[in-house]
C-alpha cells in the first residue's frame, strides 16, 4: 500500500505540473486563472515530497516486495544507511531530484513578491516544464515503486563504500544545489519570455543562486573529504568525471554569482547573466547525465544504465537547446546595460567571469573529450590529472591575483586604482615567495600557490579597511570570508602537494617508524567487529615531543555484498594531519602507510569558509530585500 | 576612457568569444600533450607510450607473475593484454581486489627500460565496478582464448 500511495502521489504531482504549465500559458488571457498557479505549484511540491517520504519509509522497513529496496538495501544495515539507501541508487536519487525541483518551485511561488506577475507566471511555467520532463523520466523509465514477485527474504545490500555518514548526506546536498539552479534557469527563461531582463530579475534570482552555490560548495568539499579519508589514498581531488560533474556547475554558478551582482547593482551584463544562468543549470544536468549514463570511466560507476543516460541526454538537449534558442531569438530585445570603465569593479568582475569560463571550458572539454574520441574513432582514452592540473592551475593563480585588486575597485569607474592599499599584501606575497625557496625542490605551482595564498589572506580583509565593522553589511562580510576561504584552501592544496612526508613499511609488532616530526610505534593488530562488517584493526602510538596519540586504522570486510574497505586512522593537529593506513599481512609483518600532511586541514577549512561566506551573504541579502520598499527602480549610471 | 554603450557591448562579446577560443586552444594544447593517458601493454610494446610522463597502464595481472620483495611493501608483477606484457613495479599497499587474472590499472611512468613504475594501483573497485576500457579487454581476452 505504501508503494502504491507513493506512486499515485507521483502521478498526481505530474498531472499538476502539466496543469501548471497549461495555466502559465493561458494565464494572460484568462485573468482569474492566475491565482491558481500558486496553489497548484504548492500542491505539486507537497505531493512529490509525500511520494519521497513513502519511498524512505519502504527503505526503513526493508520492504522486500519492492524491487528497488531489494537491489539496494538489507535489513541488517544500520538505520541511517537504510534511510540513506533511498537516494544511494538511480531511481531514488531521481525522485529526490524531482522532489527538490518541485519543492523549490513551490517555495518560489510562495515567497516571490517582487517580480512582475507576468514574469513570475512564465517562470513557474518553465519550472513546470522542467518538472514534467523528470516526472516523465521517473514514471516511464525508472519507476522506484516497481514490485518484485515473489518477494525475497532480504535485500542485497548497499555498496559498503557508500556506508559512511559523509556519503549519506553528500548526494542530497549536491542535488539541492543542482536543483536550486533550476530556479535560476526558470527565472532566466521567464525573463526572456516576458522581456523583463533587468535588476528585478537579478534580485529575485540572487538568493537562489547564493543558496545553490553554498550547497554545491558544501557538497564538493564534503565529497572531497570523503574521498580523502574513505578511499585511503591520501588524495583529495582525483579529477574523476563525477567530481568534474559537480565542479562544472560550481564554476558556472561562481561566475553567475558575480555577474548577478553587477546586474542587480548596476544594471549591466544582462545577456551575459541570462546566459550563465542557462549554462549553470545545463551543467548540473550534464553532471546528472554523466553520473547516470555511465559513459565515462569513473570510480563512481555504481549507478549506471545507458538507456537512462539517453533519456537524460534527451531532456538535456530539449531544455538547454530550447533555452538557448529562446536566448538567441530574444537577445536583441534585452536592453543594453549601464556603461562602465574597463578598470572598475565591473571590469574586474568581467575578468573574473571570463577566467572562470575558461576554467569551465577546459574542464568541460577534458571531461567529455574521451566520449567524443570514442564516438568518432572508437579509441578509448582517458584524460587525467596531468591534463587538468596543467590547464587549470595557472588560471586559478591568475584568478587569485585578480582577487587582490578587484574588491578594492569602485563601481563604474576607477581611473586611478589606489595601489597603495595593496602594498601590504604584495609585500607578504613577495616574502612568502622568497620563503618557499627554503625548499628548493618545490614545484612552481605550489610555490606560487603558497605565496599568493599568504598575500591574498591579507588582501581579502582590505574591503573592511576604514569601515565601521559593526555596521558593515553582512554581504560585505560574506565576500571577505569567502575570499579568505579561497586563500586558505589554496594554502592547503599547495602545502599538501609539496610538503607531505610519507613512510611506507612492513612492520612487526613493536617496531618503530618515523614520518615527518612523528615517531610511530606499531603495537599490533586485533580482530574487531561492527554491525555488518568484521575488521582487522592495527594499533599505532604516534609521539611528537610530549604528545602521544593512539591511532587504529582498520581493514574492513563486508559480507553483503562481499567487499573490503580501508578505514584510515587520521589525527588532526593544529599544524596538520597524521594519516595512517593498515595494509596487508606479509608473513609476520603488516604493511603500514603513514603520511604527515602539514596544513592539509586548511583545504577543507578554506572550503568551509567559502561556503560560510556565501551563507552570510545570503542572510544579508534576504534581510536587505525584506526592508527594500521599491524594487522596480533600476539602478542607473 | 569610457566606451559608448554599443561599443562596450561589442567589446564584451569579443572578450567572451576570446575566452571561449582561449579555453578551446588551451584545452587542445593540453590534450595534445597529455590526453594519451590510458595505455595498454600492446601500446607499450609497439612504442606508442611515452617514456617518463604520467600514464595509466591497464591490463590483466598475469597468472604467477606477482612477486613480493623482501621489504614487504614492494610488489612486482606483469600486466598483460594477451598480446604484450609489461613488467610493473609498485611500492605501496595494493588494493584488496588486486589479484592474478584480474583487471588492474597502474598509474605511474614508463622507464627507458620499458618497465613501468607505478605510484598507484587501481583494482576492481567493487564487484560492480570495471572501467569500460578494462571491460573490453577482458572480453577480448576471452574471445582470443576460445579462438585458440
Amino acid at each position: 500500500m505504501i508503494a502504491e500511495a507513493g506512486l499515485a502521489a507521483l502521478w498526481l504531482a505530474a498531472s499538476l505540473a502539466l496543469l501548471q504549465f497549461a495555466l502559465s500559458l493561458l494565464g494572460n488571457r484568462i485573468g482569474e486563472l492566475r491565482t491558481m498557479v500558486v496553489p497548484v505549484a504548492v500542491a505539486q511540491g507537497l505531493l512529490t515530497l509525500f511520494s519521497f517520504v513513502m519511498l524512505i519509509w519502504l527503505f526503513i522497513r526493508t520492504d522486500t516486495s519492492v524491487q528497488l529496496v531489494v537491489a539496494n538495501s538489507h535489513s541488517a544495515k544500520p538505520f541511517i544507511y537504510r534511510v540513506a539507501g533511498t537516494w544511494g541508487n538511480h531511481e531514488g536519487s531521481m525522485l529526490l531530484w524531482v522532489t527538490v525541483l518541485t519543492v523549490a518551485g513551490a517555495l518560489l511561488a510562495l515567497v516571490e513578491r517582487r517580480l512582475p506577475e507576468k514574469s513570475l507566471r512564465a517562470t513557474l511555467g518553465a519550472q513546470a516544464l522542467l518538472a514534467l520532463g523528470f516526472f516523465g523520466f521517473l514514471l516511464v523509465a525508472s519507476n522506484p515503486y516497481a514490485r518484485l514477485n515473489p518477494a525475497p527474504d532480504n535485500g542485497q545490500g548497499l555498496n559498503p563504500l557508500l556506508q559512511d555518514p559523509g556519503l549519506a548526506f553528500h548526494p542530497p546536498t549536491l542535488y539541492l544545489g543542482y536543483v536550486g539552479l533550476s530556479i535560476a534557469f526558470s527565472l532566466a527563461v521567464g525573463a526572456l519570455v516576458t522581456r523583463e531582463v533587468g535588476p528585478a530579475m537579478a534580485r529575485a534570482m540572487r538568493p537562489w543562486v547564493l543558496g545553490a552555490w553554498v550547497l554545491l560548495t558544501i557538497g564538493i568539499v564534503a565529497g572531497s573529504y570523503w574521498a580523502y579519508y574513505e578511499l585511503g589514498w591520501g588524495g583529495w581531488w582525483f579529477w574523476d568525471p563525477v567530481e568534474n560533474a559537480s565542479l562544472m556547475p560550481w564554476l558556472a554558478t561562481t561566475a553567475l554569482l558575480h555577474s548577478i551582482n553587477v546586474l542587480a547593482a548596476r544594471g549591466s551584463l544582462r545577456a551575459w547573466t541570462i546566459m550563465l544562468a542557462v549554462v549553470a543549470f545545463s551543467m548540473s544536468m550534464i553532471g546528472t547525465f554523466l553520473v547516470r549514463s555511465g559513459i565515462l570511466t569513473s570510480v563512481h560507476s555504481f549507478a549506471v544504465d545507458p538507456t537512462r543516460g539517453s533519456f537524460i541526454l534527451g531532456l538535456l538537449v530539449f531544455y538547454t537547446g530550447g533555452a538557448l534558442l529562446l536566448f538567441a531569438l530574444r537577445v536583441s530585445s534585452v536592453r543594453e546595460g549601464a556603461r562602465f570603465d574597463p578598470v572598475s569593479r565591473e571590469g574586474a568582475l568581467v575578468a573574473n567571469n571570463l577566467l572562470l569560463s575558461v576554467i569551465l571550458g577546459t574542464v568541460f572539454v577534458g571531461t567529455l573529450y574521451p566520449v567524443l574520441v570514442e564516438a568518432v574513432s572508437g579509441d578509448k582514452i582517458s584524460v587525467g590529472p596531468p591534463y587538468f592540473n596543467a590547464v587549470t592551475g595557472p588560471i586559478v593563480l591568475i584568478l587569485a591575483a585578480l582577487l587582490f585588486i578587484g574588491p578594492l575597485l569602485r563601481w563604474r569607474k576607477d581611473s586611478r586604482p589606489n595601489l597603495r592599499r595593496i602594498a601590504a599584501p604584495a609585500i607578504v606575497t613577495a616574502v612568502a615567495l622568497a620563503a618557499t625557496f627554503l625548499d628548493p625542490a618545490m614545484g612552481w605551482l605550489p610555490r606560487l600557490g603558497l605565496a599568493f595564498a599568504a598575500g591574498l589572506g591579507i588582501a581579502s580583509f582590505l574591503p573592511l579597511a576604514g569601515r565601521n565593522l559593526r555596521r558593515t553589511p553582512l554581504t560585505i562580510w560574506g565576500m571577505v570570508v569567502s575570499h579568505l576561504g579561497i586563500a586558505v584552501a589554496m594554502a592547503g592544496a599547495a602545502a599538501d602537494s609539496s610538503l607531505t612526508r610519507e613512510t611506507l613499511a612492513a612492520a612487526r609488532p613493536g617496531e618503530v617508524l618515523s614520518v615527518g616530526p612523528w615517531t610511530v610505534r606499531f603495537v599490533g593488530v586485533d580482530p574487531v567487529g561492527g554491525p555488518n562488517w568484521t575488521a582487522i584493526e592495527g594499533h599505532l602510538v604516534a609521539t611528537r615531543g610530549d604528545t602521544s596519540i593512539r591511532l587504529d586504522p582498520q581493514s574492513r570486510y563486508f559480507s553483503n555484498p562481499a567487499t573490503e574497505t580501508t578505514e584510515a586512522a587520521i589525527t588532526t593537529r593544529l599544524d596538520g594531519q597524521l594519516y595512517t593506513v593498515l595494509g596487508h599481512r606479509e608473513g609476520d609483518r603488516w604493511q603500514l602507510r603513514l603520511w604527515w600532511k602539514p596544513m592539509v586541514t586548511l583545504l577543507w577549512l578554506g572550503g568551509a569558509l567559502i561556503a560560510l561566506g556565501g551563507f552570510l551573504a545570503l542572510i544579508g541579502r534576504i534581510r536587505r530585500e525584506k526592508s527594500r520598499p521599491t524594487v522596480f527602480a533600476e539602478a542607473r549610471a | 576612457m569610457t566606451l559608448a554603450p554599443k561599443h562596450q557591448r561589442l567589446v564584451l562579446v569579443l572578450l567572451a568569444v576570446a575566452a571561449l577560443v582561449g579555453a578551446a586552444v588551451l584545452a587542445m594544447w593540453g590534450l595534445a600533450d597529455r590526453a594519451a593517458y590510458f595505455r595498454t601493454p600492446q601500446d607499450v610494446s609497439a612504442g606508442r607510450a611515452e617514456v617518463g610522463v604520467p600514464l595509466r597502464l591497464g591490463g590483466m595481472v598475469k597468472a604467477g607473475s606477482i612477486r613480493r620483495e623482501p621489504d614487504g611493501v614492494t610488489v612486482a608483477f606483469t600486466l598483460t593484454d594477451g598480446v604484450a606484457d609489461v613488467p610493473v613495479r609498485y611500492r605501496g599497499i595494493v588494493p584488496d581486489l588486486f589479484k592474478e587474472n584480474s583487471g588492474a590499472i597502474a598509474e605511474g611512468q614508463l622507464g627507458p627500460d620499458r618497465r613501468f613504475t607505478a605510484d598507484n594501483i587501481l583494482a576492481k573497485h567493487d564487484e560492480r565496478y570495471m572501467p569500460p576500457q578494462m571491460g573490453n579487454q577482458a572480453a577480448e581476452l576471452k574471445t582470443r582464448e576460445t579462438a585458440k
